[in-house]
C-alpha cells in the first residue's frame, strides 16, 4: 500500500512540476541574467582575467620588450628558469622573508593592537604613530633606513656602539643583510595589521569577556585564550593572508637599498622579475617568473578561502 | 545556596547616581525579582553582585562575608546574560565546559597541545564530560552539545546558557534579562521552565527584569527599582495589592491601574470626580490621586458615567475604554463576560467598590484609608 501511495506521488508531482518549469519561460530569464551580468564580466575579462591569460601566454614564448617578432618557444623559458641558480635564490630569499615578516608583523600588530586597546588615553595619538609607515611612500622610508643603517655614521650602529656591542655594515653583509630588510619590511607592515586588529578587537562583545570572567577565566590570558584569540580568528586569517602576499611583492626596498646584492644575498622574485623583464627586456622569461610568483599568491588565497569554510568565521 | 546582602550599596556613573543607597537582602533559595522600568539601576545592581562593577561605596556580603573587591570569578556567582554570551567558536558541549575546565583543570593541563599528554587530564576531563551529560538530560539538550550555537535557535541558546550557569552548581544564579530576546510564546513557555528549574534546584535566583508579568509569574519576592532606588520589595500579591508608592502600582499590573484625580476634604473624606467615596484617611485636605484596578471596576451601575472610547476584546475577557466627561481622564475597565461588551460611543454608568480604592497623596505616597460603611458607593452619592 505504502509503495502505490509512493508511485503516484511520484508520478503526479514531476509531471505538474515539469510542466510549467524551464523551457520557453526559463530561457528568457536566462538572457536577461546574463544581460545583467555582462559588464561586470567584460570588466572583469579586460582588467584581470585578459591580462593574466596575456601573461601566462607571453610566458610561452620569447618575446623582448619592443622586438617586432616573436616565436612560441613551448616550456623553454620554464626550462632555463628552473635551471637558473639566481631564480632559485630568489625564490629562498623570498620565502625566507615571507616566513620572518609574516609572523613578526602579525604577532607585533597583534600586540600592539591589544596594548592599545587596554590603554585608556592617547588611544588615537599611538594609533596615528604606528599607522605613519603604512602611509608613508616606502622609498622615501627606505633611503631614511639607508642612512639609519649606515655603517659608519647610521645610528643604529651607533646606538650598538654606545651599548659596547658589535656594529655590523648592515645591508653590505651577505648575513645580514635579507634579516635588515625583513626588519623594515615588519616595520612597515605592523602599523596596517595593527589597524585591522584593532577593527576585530572593537568587534568582540564586551559580555563575553564578562562571560569568561564568570566562569572563572580569572588571568588576562585565560580570556585571551577563551575569547580574543578565537574571536579574532576571521581577522588573523584575513591579516596572515595579506601580509603573506605583500611579503611575496617585497620590491621598493629591495630596489633602493640593495639592488638584490650583495651577491645575491637579496636577491628576491619580484626584483628578478625586474631586472629580466625591464633591463635585460627578456619579456617572456620574465612572465614566466610572473607566474611562478601567482602560483603561491594563489596557493595563499586557497588556504584562506580553505580556512574561511573550516569554520574560522561563525555567526 | 547563599544569602546576598547588600548594604547602602551606591553607583555613580560621570557624576549621574544609578543607585542611591540600596539596602536588601536576598533569602537562601529565594527567587527575588528585580524589577523595574529602563535605566533604573535594576541591571547595575545585579553587576555589583557579580563583581561585574565595583559599587562606589556599600557592602556587598554573601552568606555573611564580605565580598567587594574579591574578583567576580571567585565569588562563585553564575550569571545569564540578555544576550547569553555564549562563546560562538565552541561548541554546546565546549561552552558548558568552560566554567568545569577553568575549575578543575590547571593552567597548564589548559593548554591546547601539551595540555591533553598530561597524565591526570583525562580522568578529569571524564568527570567533566559526566556532568554535562547529566545537565544536558535535564535541560534536554543532549542532543544539541555538538552544535555551535550560531546553529541553535533563541530558546536553544537560553537553555545553554543556563546549563553553563547550573554546571558548576554556584552560591546563587543571577540573570540579566534573559527572556528579552526571545518572541512572546517562547517566553511565555521559558517563563515556566525557569520557575520550575528554582523548584528544582531551591537554589538563590536573582533576577533582573523590566517586564513585570515575568517579575508577577516566577518570583517568590520582587524588589520594585524606580530610578536608583528600592521603592518596594514583597510578595507579588503584596505588591500588586498593597503598592505602597504610585510608580509602583502604576508599573506592576497590565492594564495599568486607572488613576483618577481626588480630594482629600477637610474632614479626612475622599471626593473623587465630584462624587465623595464612603472613605476616610488621616491625611492632610489637599489633592489626591485614587487608584483602581481594572478587574475592580463595575461597569453598568454606580454613582460615575463615561463613554466607551475603545474595546479590546481578548477572547476569555475584554478590556473597555472608557472616557469621563468633564475630567478629561481616562479611565479602563475589565469585563469577565465579553456577551456584555458595550457598544462604541454608548454612556456606561460605572462604580468600585470601597476596598478597591488605593490613595496616594501628590508626592505620590500612600495614604491610608478607612472604610466608613460596609454599604457599596455605587448608590448614589450623598455630597
Amino acid at each position: 500500500m505504502s509503495d502505490g501511495s509512493i508511485t503516484i506521488d511520484a508520478a503526479i508531482v514531476p509531471a505538474g512540476t515539469a510542466r510549467r518549469s524551464l523551457p520557453a519561460h526559463g530561457s528568457r530569464r536566462t538572457y536577461s541574467a546574463y544581460a545583467l551580468v555582462a559588464p561586470a564580466a567584460a570588466l572583469m575579462l579586460v582588467m584581470l582575467l585578459g591580462p593574466l591569460a596575456g601573461v601566462i601566454a607571453l610566458s610561452f614564448t620569447d618575446y623582448q620588450l619592443g622586438a617586432p617578432h616573436f616565436s612560441w618557444i613551448g616550456l623553454a623559458n620554464y626550462q632555463d628558469l628552473f635551471a637558473d641558480k639566481v631564480f632559485w635564490t630568489a625564490l629562498r630569499n623570498t620565502l625566507t622573508y615571507v616566513v620572518v615578516v609574516v609572523p613578526g608583523a602579525v604577532i607585533a600588530g597583534l600586540a600592539i593592537a591589544l596594548l592599545i586597546q587596554s590603554g585608556t588615553s592617547l588611544r588615537s595619538l599611538y594609533r596615528t604613530i604606528y599607522f605613519l609607515p603604512v602611509m608613508a611612500t616606502l622609498i622615501a622610508m627606505a633611503v631614511v633606513w639607508e642612512f639609519m643603517l649606515h655603517p659608519q655614521f647610521g645610528l643604529v650602529n651607533g646606538l650598538l656602539r654606545g651599548a659596547g656591542l658589535p656594529a655590523f655594515a648592515w645591508l653590505q653583509d651577505r648575513s645580514t643583510a635579507l634579516y635588515a630588510l625583513c626588519a623594515i619590511g615588519i616595520w612597515q607592515a605592523v602599523g596596517f595589521n595593527m589597524v585591522l586588529f584593532l577593527a576585530g578587537l572593537v568587534s568582540i562583545p564586551k559580555q563575553l569577556y564578562e562571560a569568561a570572567e564568570i566562569d572563572g577565566a580569572s588571568s588576562g590570558w585565560a580570556r585571551f585564550r577563551l575569547v580574543t584569540w578565537p574571536m579574532l580568528g576571521p581577522v588573523t586569517t584575513f591579516v596572515v593572508v595579506i601580509s603573506g602576499i605583500r611579503s611575496f611583492q617585497v620590491f621598493d626596498t629591495v630596489h633602493v637599498l640593495t639592488k638584490g646584492g650583495p651577491s645575491k644575498s637579496t636577491e628576491v622574485l619580484i626584483h628578478t622579475m625586474y631586472t629580466e623583464g625591464f633591463e635585460f627586456f627578456r619579456s617572456g622569461y620574465a612572465a614566466a617568473i610572473t607566474v611562478v610568483f601567482l602560483v603561491f599568491v594563489l596557493a595563499l588565497t586557497l588556504i584562506k578561502s580553505r580556512l574561511a569554510d573550516r569554520g574560522v568565521h561563525y555567526t | 545556596m547563599a544569602q546576598i546582602e547588600l548594604s547602602t550599596i551606591r553607583k555613580s556613573f560621570d557624576g549621574t547616581d544609578v543607585l542611591k543607597g540600596i539596602d536588601f537582602r536576598i533569602e537562601d533559595g529565594e527567587f527575588i525579582s528585580l524589577v523595574g522600568p529602563s535605566g533604573c539601576g535594576k541591571s547595575t545592581l545585579l553587576r555589583i553582585i557579580a563583581g561585574l562593577e565595583p559599587q562606589n561605596s556599600g557592602q556587598v556580603h554573601i552568606d555573611g562575608r564580605p565580598v567587594d573587591g574579591i574578583r567576580p570569578s571567585a565569588r562563585n556567582l553564575a550569571m545569564v546574560f540578555q544576550s547569553y554570551a555564549l562563546y560562538p567558536h565552541l561548541s554546546t558541549f565546549d561552552n558548558i565546559a568552560v566554567p568545569l575546565r577553568m575549575r578543575r583543570l590547571s593552567a597548564i593541563e589548559r593548554l591546547p597541545l601539551l595540555g591533553p599528554l598530561l597524565p591526570g587530564r583525562r580522568a578529569k576531563e571524564r568527570t567533566i564530560r559526566a556532568d554535562i551529560t547529566a545537565i544536558a538530560e535535564q535541560l534536554d539538550i543532549a542532543p544539541l552539545l555538538r552544535r555551535k550555537p550560531g546553529q541553535l535557535s533563541g530558546g536553544q541558546r537560553q537553555r545553554v546558557a543556563v546549563g553553563r550557569a547550573m554546571v558548576r552548581e554556584p552560591r546563587a544564579f543571577l540573570f540579566d534579562e534573559p527572556l528579552s530576546n526571545l518572541d512572546a510564546k517562547l517566553r511565555v513557555h521559558m517563563r515556566a521552565e525557569l520557575a520550575e528549574l528554582h523548584r528544582r534546584l531551591k537554589a538563590t535566583f536573582v533576577y533582573v527584569t523590566h517586564d513585570q508579568a515575568e517579575a508577577m509569574t516566577m518570583s517568590s519576592r520582587i524588589a520594585v527599582m524606580m530610578a536608583g532606588e528600592l521603592i518596594q520589595v514583597g510578595t507579588p500579591a503584596e505588591i500588586y495589592d498593597d503598592p505602597g508608592d504610585i510608580r509602583v502600582a502604576e508599573f506592576i499590573g497590565s492594564p495599568k491601574i486607572n488613576i483618577l484625580p481626588g480630594r482629600v476634604r477637610k474632614d479626612g473624606g475622599i471626593d473623587v470626580l465630584g462624587t465623595a467615596l464612603r472613605l476616610g484617611c488621616g491625611a492632610a485636605a489637599g489633592d489626591c490621586r485614587v487608584g483602581v484596578r481594572p478587574e475592580r471596576i463595575e461597569l453598568g451601575a454606580g454613582p460615575f458615567s463615561g463613554s466607551v472610547v475603545h474595546l479590546e476584546n481578548l477572547g476569555a475577557e475584554a478590556f473597555v475604554h472608557l472616557a469621563i466627561e468633564g475630567a478629561g481622564a481616562r479611565l479602563i475597565a475589565r469585563l469577565g463576560d465579553v456577551r456584555q461588551l458595550p457598544a462604541m460611543g454608548r454612556a456606561v454608568t460605572f462604580g468600585f467598590a470601597p476596598d478597591a480604592v488605593r490613595a496616594f497623596d501628590p508626592a505620590g505616597k500612600r495614604i491610608e484609608l478607612r472604610v466608613e460603611q460596609a454599604e457599596r458607593i455605587r448608590e448614589p452619592a450623598h455630597v
